[in-house]
């Protein structure tokens, strides 16, 4: 709606609307032609905007039942109640954010659109995200945000680079059966004995799924002990039902083979790396006495790219803002792109033949003469913003409301969901109401031309 | 059940307050019927498909005795049409409530009729004790219960389970066993639809129905006993030992993120996410409907396990057929819904279970129905929802009461005191006490 009211000034800026406006009035003459005019106008109004406003004010100052005056009482819960509060920390964020993010990014593109070819396609492709409805929007970013790649969008981008250069290890969620294995550097493991030639080392390890051993992989054995090497098995140390002995090779458990299996010195420097084979044997040869560790690097166990948490409580109000910012843009490049197209070349060209730098003009000259647009732009927006709602309840899971929670959320949430109190609804109504009478008469007063 | 009753009212909003009636039944009437010619009108918040299997079991009524039997739908509101029909001395002869709150204040308000001993005499030998217990108000016998809902059903990937070589537990000891095992071989064991607040609320229900029993769970549902009460806690302590980040897909925090259905389906898929999702007999729908497996050989379900040798219980839903007319039809129409042939005709059909020990179990169509229904015959303990039958505001609203403290809750398990803090401070907003 705010968007046809502002669109108008736009297009007019250059002709210097507010002049107009200030031309001498004439008293409004009150006859019956006059009346007949404004009657089913007024009547609007007065039914869908005026009745509901003072309706709202009284029913505020009712109980939960509506039978009794409280007075100021339900104000008091309201700012007494942490939700609320929270809800309108959430709005402050929402409001020193989004308005000058749209209006900056509305700058931006408009003055870049200007240079390239094709700008119409692009602003049509910009605007378009307002055609959606804002809840459809919602539910778009909301499989966009999901933290699993396979279903989220943005994390589906992220895990194609990040598997990119860290390399999920085949091995990944395995854990040891024994407590001998211990956590080494990283996601790797160490077993926490040294080894001396002759030794044999038992790797167990659980957690990892029968359906991701490779194809390849043959019943693990006990591997006999072989003078001057250091042999070992790693194997699925899982028997159904838990039997088995753990740390044992128990029939039927599974070698893991492809395993890089490591020999450490005690002072940490790797003697010698091999890889597991079918049944999960290894060994080293060529070993010159003395006592090592045996480690499994973490590159084994490297998880893939588990997704950002992009609506969990700490990440999901920046998530929703960015939708919101996706909704908006549109609107705040074609406004002041208007404006832009409006604008007087002479006075750009005076200032490049002055020798102004491209951003000099841009400083000094395109932005002073859209700063009125600009305005406009971010007064509508700081409006909207307040009464942000529809895709703060679509995006944020019910589990991260709370988080999430903007005042109008919380007024639909105390009056319309369980709780039925219209008592504490209606006063939040009205303190959202007063929060944004005054950006609304700034506006009034900049749509009269009081400051043009 | 949110999801269902939401379909309801979507379905009955549709169909408003129309009068249906049970057509081309009971219009002869031939001789021997005692009742022929006699009128009697039901009145339920059935949606369509069981106001259709509904009707059929009036038109056997109708053949049985030759009165005629009128459905009337009521729409969401029950209790709303249910009032002012009342008030205009008008109601229907026979209601099917779905609250068992609503019988309690229809009783004590004298509204409802108390029922004749020959239903009374059917009920106790056909059911349980505790369903004729839930049917009476102050010692008078007024509802018989026709339908009745498991929410007590623990559902779990078959060949999860066979790969990990584990049965269904028996008791929460076994089902420490269980997770631990599963988790071993290489399956997250738990998924928990976190993201929305009442599959937590039933989470709690079960486990302080068999931790704390019956008694306490009365008392915690009307709030006379206080949510930080020493059992309240030790429920919560249990949860909190089921409840580790490497027994559930995603972890806590990944669970908090997933709402009810993605719960369902994640038990589902080869490999599936998890092994086991816990949640009321509408699982199965869900199971066999968006996540194509079939029932028994993809998966199956076991009763909530019990806690320290606590007695077979059941939490769940129910509706209850009250009386509001001494019309002869409606005291036989009643009867005749307390009888083993009145269940069977619907439980055939799908989409129904019965608390009747009479009733045949192999008419269920499949064996999970059937299984399901088997518990409710054998619970010695049954309960209806907690959440359900609290004030909305504590127990079915997103963002705050039950739900919210217990997603917070899930955060931090172990910060029992706190969330037990939280919740006792807004049930007794809620319960205005």
């Amino acid at each position: 709606m705010s968007t046809t009211v502002s669109a108008a000034p736009a297009a007019g800026v250059d002709e210097r609307l507010g002049r107009a406006a200030q031309a001498p009035r004439q008293e409004p003459k009150w006859n019956l032609t006059t009346v007949g005019f404004l009657l089913p106008a007024g009547l609007f109004v007065g039914l869908f905007i005026v009745y509901p406003v003072i309706a709202t004010v009284i029913r505020s100052f009712f109980n939960r039942a509506g039978d009794s005056f409280v007075g100021f009482g339900n104000y008091g819960q309201v700012f007494s109640d942490g939700r609320t509060l929270h809800a309108l920390q959430n709005n402050i964020i929402w409001v020193v954010i989004f308005p000058a993010a749209v209006t900056g990014l509305g700058v931006l593109f408009a003055v870049l659109l200007e240079r390239v070819p094709y700008r119409l396609l692009i602003r049509t492709l910009l605007f378009m995200p307002m055609a959606v409805s804002l809840l459809a929007s919602g539910v778009i970013w909301r499989i966009m945000y999901q933290q699993s790649p396979d279903t989220g969008a943005l994390n589906a981008v992220i895990a194609s680079v990040a598997n990119a250069i860290t390399h999920p290890g085949h091995y990944t969620g395995a854990a040891p059966s024994q407590p001998d294995l211990v956590q080494a550097v990283g996601d790797g493991y160490q077993l926490n004995q040294s080894l001396a030639p002759g030794d044999v080392a038992h790797v167990g390890l659980i957690r990892f799924p029968v359906a991701e051993i490779p194809a390849s992989a043959r019943p693990a054995q006990d591997p006999a002990p072989q003078p001057g090497k250091i042999v070992g098995v790693v194997w699925r140390d899982f028997k159904p039902g838990g039997g088995g002995q753990v740390g044992q090779v128990d029939p039927g458990e599974s070698g893991l083979p492809d395993m890089t299996v490591q020999l450490v010195d005690p002072k940490g420097v790797v003697a010698a790396q091999t890889q597991s084979d079918a049944t999960g044997d290894f060994a080293f040869g060529n070993l010159n006495g003395g006592s090592y560790f045996l480690v499994l690097p973490a590159q084994n166990f490297h998880p893939p790219f588990g997704g950002v948490q992009w609506l969990g409580s700490s990440l999901v109000t920046p998530a929703i803002i960015l939708a919101a910012i996706w909704v908006w843009v549109g609107f705040a490049t074609v406004t002041i792109g208007a404006g832009l197209a409006t604008m007087s070349r002479d006075l750009l060209e005076a200032a490049r033949v002055d020798g102004a730098t491209e951003w000099q003009v841009f400083r000094r000259v395109t932005v002073p003469l859209l700063s009125p647009l600009m305005i406009v732009v971010f007064i509508t927006l700081v409006i909207n913003v307040l009464k942000i709602f529809d895709l703060v309840l679509a995006i944020a899971p019910q589990s991260v409301i709370p988080d999430a929670n903007v005042i109008a959320l919380q007024l639909f949430l105390v009056a319309f969901t369980g709780l039925g109190d219209f008592g504490i609804g209606s006063a939040i109504a009205v303190f959202l109401f007063l929060l944004v009478i005054p950006v609304m008469g700034f506006n009034i007063r900049r749509f009269r031309g009081g400051e043009a | 059940m949110k999801g269902r009753s939401a379909l309801r009212a979507l379905v009955l909003g549709v169909v408003g307050a129309v009068v249906l009636t049970a057509c081309g039944t009971g219009s002869t009437t031939p001789s021997g019927k005692p009742l022929a010619g006699k009128k009697v009108e039901i009145a339920a918040v059935w949606s369509k498909d069981e106001q259709k299997n509904f009707e059929a079991v009036l038109a056997a009524f109708s053949d049985k005795t030759g009165a005629t039997a009128t459905f009337t739908s009521t729409g969401d509101k029950i209790g709303t049409v249910l009032g002012s029909r009342i008030a205009s001395n008008s109601p229907p002869d026979v209601a099917v409530l779905p609250q068992p709150g609503l019988l309690h204040d229809l009783a004590v308000k004298g509204s409802l009729k108390e029922l004749d001993s020959a239903t009374a005499s059917l009920v106790s030998q056909n059911y349980a004790a505790v369903w004729k217990d839930l049917g009476t108000v102050n010692g008078k016998f007024y509802g018989v219960f026709y339908k009745a809902a498991n929410k007590s059903t623990v559902w779990y990937n078959v060949k999860a389970f066979g790969q990990a070589g584990v049965t269904p537990p028996k008791s929460i000891d076994d089902a420490t066993r269980v997770l631990t095992t599963l988790a071993a071989s290489g399956v997250k064991p738990l998924s928990i639809g976190g993201a929305d607040g009442w599959t937590l609320t039933d989470w709690f229900e079960n486990v302080y129905l068999r931790l704390a029993g019956p008694d306490k769970y009365d008392a915690l549902t009307k709030h006379t006993i206080k949510w930080t009460d020493d059992s309240v806690k030790a429920t919560l302590r249990v949860l909190a030992a089921l409840f580790q980040d490497q027994l559930i897909a995603g972890g806590r925090s990944g669970a908090l993120q997933t709402d009810f259905p993605t719960s369902v389906s994640n038990i589902a898929g080869n490999p599936p996410k998890a092994a086991i999702v816990y949640e009321g007999d509408f699982v199965e729908g869900i199971l066999t409907g968006t996540a194509h497996m079939t029932p028994i050989t993809d998966f199956n379900f076991f009763p909530f396990p019990d806690i320290n040798g606590s007695p077979p219980s059941v939490m769940g839903g129910g509706d209850v057929v009250v009386r509001f007319t001494d019309n002869p039809a409606a005291v036989e129409l009643v009867k005749y819904l307390a009888s083993p042939e009145a269940a069977q005709i619907w439980a055939a059909k799908g989409g129904f279970s019965s608390a009747n020990k009479k009733v045949d179990l192999s008419v269920y169509p499949d064996p999970i129905a059937k299984a399901s229904a088997q518990a409710l015959v054998n619970a010695q303990v049954f309960r209806f929802d907690m959440s359900d039958q609290a004030p909305a505001a504590f127990g079915g609203t997103t963002g705050s009461g039950e739900w919210a403290d217990l997603q917070a809750w899930l955060k931090a398990p172990n910060n029992i005191d706190a969330a037990t803090a939280q919740l006792e401070k807004d049930a007794a907003a809620a319960y205005g006490s």
